[in-house]
């Protein structure tokens, strides 16, 4: 049924058709509406069976959901930026230990300094722990992954992480299509664990695994992942099957067929650069977009087909690795078989900052005339930057860095975009 | 016919009192068809109470609960030598997850089973002072304040053990461990006002608080029996010497859980809804002296030159305790 | 693309301004995207939101910086934020108020843009006459539908009452409905006036 509500609280309904058995979670900006509205479902047993705990802290919301898991029930939780590393240790445990819980990460930024606003370092920084990362572009797809997140995740024996850009489509109202009870019971059966707390028949699970295992107990976890690339298309065919969509899957392609230039990304800020690519099409560029849905296991064969005939790949990306240039981007030029100079990195976007058309269009200008840097960062002010190393050069003193630039940007209130 | 109350004195585990007793009042150890729940076969030490403490408890737990349990543990000793891969010696469904994180996923576990209507499944937290007062301090109030159906098991031997004998926040004063070394003034281990985890579970009100020894084995037994007649948020704090982290002798486990009761040291109390219900009580009260020779870890204290005045507060402490929780009948006698 | 930024404080109802206008268009079949400019959530700061309006699948991600159309919902905004960034010429303006555009000092600068297209609504003082709470938003909503034709009061109403409990609804539909009804007046008297 189509509706225009919230992106949070299209999640929360998705998340409740999947008949979760144990909600678990921590407030935090922008995930907050999410667990709201489940909260709000389970008081009024709109949602039933479900048990909804109020826990203390990310960290006792992971461990809840590990122990629910464990003892067979569907369990899910959510959360950002902070607090999932905050439950880093409990993140790589149900990873580790095989647990197929689902968790919605409000893709958010990471301090120090502070900061509420979009960009993908949470999930990213989680990239190796062994769960399942899918990236949603808009709220439908949001919707949909959490549904086929579920099926994933309990047939694999895997947690999985769905993301969603924090406020850009948490708090964007936009049309979704909610699937009926009916739909998701079709595609989603009951928990069947693999391995399950049970009095009547007893198991240890969380041993210690010294050197003589540890090695391929690690393999296993990347060996399943692989696997995943491997079955995940055809659980994307059932979805299109019984929901009337293409939804999820590895990885979008977008006038990619004669494209010499093919923009890599991840997320919401795909809809901008698609809208920026149609004007440069019109205009006679050859450029195309590949958009990745399935970060982790990465979808190597679909990347690499995809950037096949490019002479210049621009990946743009909202995350950065501090002292090297860009992770999306590292992770590309592994699958791109061209030379890797061919291969851009923008990082752009962090911490929320608006990523344009006008910008966009640019920085893909500049690509396609052999301007652009390997690494850029898109809209970056540059005088500001160079005036904080002087003063930092000058004055031993210096103070905070952030907020030396708060002071030298002005009042932000005043700003529109 | 008239009867004369004969009292028998606990002298010892080779009590003459056990065999006496109507097969209804024995304890679940003594039972041939008690679960064994820690199997034989782990890797504890030689004498190590932890190992004993959490056989008496879970087997009673079982008991109690119809075999119908479930144990969550932190990372440390019990977990450690419990589940060298690729064995485990529980024969219960058991999860190790982290080292801070037993009280949230045993809320889990609970949370499952009440989801799925299996009311009858019991869940049992357990873990060591390090997993419960310090990293799972947060993770523990956050069970107490919700009052999930947990039993925590805490078994207290004062330290990191199992990394090799630190300090943690129930190591008592002037105990020696390695991030506590008597040298120069320091007396080992600081004396500070403590983390008492029983007084914190009680002011968090739960329906019952508990602290017992190794060296009472039916006290124990039926704490956890009472523990499990009740649900909601259930805490049980188990001194359990560590021969290794201690310096005392194997043999002496007992013994010296013994001795920290009757020095009036580790008081045995019972709580419920945040009020003191009932107190074990001395029996013969000893110097604390008694309680700390047999110990290496209290060994600089007994050098030349001794340390009287650091015996001396500790003696001070313990009997702090005997006025606080009335652990002596003469007290009361007196008054 | 239709683009509508609305600028406020908070506490006035502005992200919900822009969520009913989106619902508002959702309801007559067209496309329609609303999001606020985040920020934590404080009473007083002022507060920026938007909403595009398309018969197309929306896919732009980025703040309206070149709006079709202004509402705003607080005249103390007006010379301390740069309300108008980017307004398009043929743009148009909603404001809240009950004076005339030369008191709030704005003659001159909206000399440029055309009159026929820019309005006033005592949106306030309609709030508190039928709803007795100052938020002025639906009324503003109302003006827009007014003045520049592109969603109709029903659908505005509509989106109300899907969103409100049935009293609070009326009483926003109630200054919705005599906002428009003074807009569309006061359209007819310029009309009239420059046809004179």
């Amino acid at each position: 049924m189509l509706k225009q509500i919230e992106g949070s609280a299209a999640v929360a309904e998705a998340v409740a058709l999947c008949r979760p058995e144990v909600i678990c979670a921590y407030p935090i900006s922008p995930q907050t509406h999410i667990v709201e509205t489940l909260g709000r479902m389970v008081t009024a047993e709109k949602l039933t069976p479900c048990e909804f705990i109020n826990v203390e802290s990310e960290f006792s919301a992971m461990s809840v959901a590990i122990g629910a898991s464990a003892a067979g029930a569907r369990a899910y939780t959510a959360t950002a930026s902070q607090g999932l590393l905050f439950m880093a240790e409990a993140v790589y445990n149900a990873a580790g230990l095989g647990l197929p819980i689902v968790m919605t990460v409000a893709n958010r930024a990471i301090g120090a300094p502070i900061n509420i606003w979009n960009d993908h370092t949470d999930a990213l920084s989680q990239r190796d722990c062994g769960w399942i990362q899918l990236f949603a572009e808009d709220n439908q797809e949001a919707l949909d992954l959490h549904i086929q997140a579920f099926r994933l995740a309990e047939e694999l024996s895997l947690p999985v992480m769905v993301c969603m850009d924090g406020f850009i489509l948490t708090h964007a109202y936009e049309r979704v299509d909610m699937p009926t009870q009916e739909q998701v019971d079709a595609y989603l059966p009951p928990y069947d664990p693999r391995q399950v707390l049970d009095p009547a028949n007893p198991i240890s699970i969380g041993a210690m695994v010294g050197p003589e295992a540890f090695m391929e107990v690690r393999y296993l976890a990347h060996a399943k992942q692989r696997q995943a690339l491997e079955l995940m298309p055809s659980w994307t065919a059932d979805f299109k099957r019984i929901f009337g969509r293409e939804s999820g899957g590895l990885t979008h392609t977008y006038r990619i067929e004669d494209a010499d230039t093919v923009v890599v990304a991840l997320g919401s800020v795909l809809g901008t650069i698609k809208d920026t690519v149609d004007e440069m099409r019109e205009q006679g560029a050859r450029i195309g977009v590949l958009g990745i849905t399935c970060f982790r296991p990465w979808p190597t064969g679909a990347v690499r087909a995809a950037l096949a005939a490019a002479k210049r790949v621009v990946v743009l990306e909202k995350s950065l690795a501090v002292g090297l240039g860009g992770i999306v981007s590292n992770n590309v030029a592994a699958s791109y078989a061209g030379s890797p100079e061919l291969v851009h990195t923008v990082i752009a976007g962090l911490g929320g900052r608006a990523i344009t058309r006008r910008s966009l269009h640019k920085v893909f200008i500049e690509a396609i005339e052999g301007r652009l840097e390997p690494v850029t960062f898109l809209d970056l002010d540059h005088s500001m930057v160079e005036r904080v190393l002087t003063r930092e050069r000058e004055l031993r003193h210096s103070g905070p860095i952030a907020e030396n630039i708060l002071r030298e940007l002005g009042v932000v209130a005043a700003k529109v975009g | 016919m008239s009867y004369q109350p004969i009292r028998f004195y606990q002298t010892g585990t080779f009590t003459v009192g056990n065999r006496l007793l109507p097969d209804e009042q024995r304890s679940v150890q003594a039972n041939m068809r008690r679960t064994n729940s820690l199997n034989s076969g782990h890797r504890a030490c030689q004498g190590c109470g932890e190992a004993l403490g959490a056989r008496y408890a879970i087997d009673a737990a079982m008991e109690a609960t119809q075999r119908q349990l479930v144990a969550a543990n932190a990372t440390g000793c019990l977990e450690v030598f419990s589940t060298p891969y690729p064995e485990t010696s529980w024969q219960i469904p058991w999860i190790h997850s982290l080292f801070g994180n037993a009280a949230a996923v045993a809320a889990g576990i609970a949370a499952a089973m009440r989801v799925k209507g299996r009311h009858e499944v019991r869940v049992v937290a357990q873990g060591g002072d390090g997993g419960t007062a310090d990293i799972g301090f947060g993770c523990l109030s956050g069970m107490f304040e919700r009052n999930d159906d947990v039993l925590y098991i805490c078994y207290d031997n004062e330290g990191y053990m199992n990394t090799g004998v630190q300090r943690s926040s129930t190591t008592p004063p002037a105990a020696r461990t390695n991030t506590t070394m008597p040298l120069g003034h320091s007396p080992g281990n600081r004396f500070g006002q403590g983390k008492y985890l029983p007084a914190i579970a009680m002011a968090h009100e739960i329906p019952y608080v508990a602290t017992a020894t190794v060296a009472e084995l039916h006290d124990l037994e039926a704490k956890v029996r009472r523990a499990m007649g009740i649900h909601g948020a259930r805490y049980i704090h188990i001194l359990v010497p560590c021969p290794l982290g201690w310096g005392h002798d194997p043999a002496l486990t007992i013994k010296i859980a013994r001795l920290a009761k009757e020095t009036g040291l580790f008081p045995v109390l019972e709580a419920e809804g945040g009020k003191l219900t009932n107190v074990s009580k001395i029996k013969r009260k000893l110097p604390v002296e008694e309680y700390l020779r047999p110990q290496q870890r209290y060994a600089h204290l007994f050098k030349d030159p001794e340390r009287r005045d650091v015996i001396d507060r500790i003696q001070q402490m313990a009997d702090r305790n005997i006025l606080r929780y009335r652990l002596l009948d003469d007290v009361e006698r007196r008054a | 693309m239709f683009q509508i930024r609305i600028h406020g404080r908070g506490g006035q109802g502005v992200v919900t301004a822009a969520e009913l206008l989106s619902v508002a268009a959702f309801r007559e079949g067209r496309h329609a995207q609303a999001f606020p400019s985040f920020g934590s959530e404080r009473t007083g700061a002022p507060v920026v939101a938007f909403c595009r309006i398309d018969d197309r699948p929306i896919r732009l991600r980025e703040p309206i910086m070149a709006p079709d159309a202004l509402i705003i919902q607080d005249p103390t905004l007006l010379h301390q934020v740069d309300v108008f960034s980017g307004l398009v010429p043929e743009g148009y303006v909603v404001i809240n108020t009950t004076r005339s555009f030369d008191e709030l000092g704005l003659s001159e600068f909206l000399a440029s843009f055309r009159r026929e297209r820019l309005c006033t609504v005592a949106a306030t003082e309609l709030a508190l006459k039928h709803i007795g709470r100052a938020v002025p938003n639906a009324a503003l909503l109302a003006g827009l539908a007014a003045i520049s034709g592109r969603i109709s009061l029903d659908s505005v109403i509509a989106a109300i009452r899907d969103k409100f409990p049935a009293k609070v609804a009326d009483a926003n539909a109630a200054a919705a409905t005599e906002a428009y009804n003074s807009v569309t007046q006061d359209m007819r008297r310029t009309a009239n006036a420059e046809a004179d």
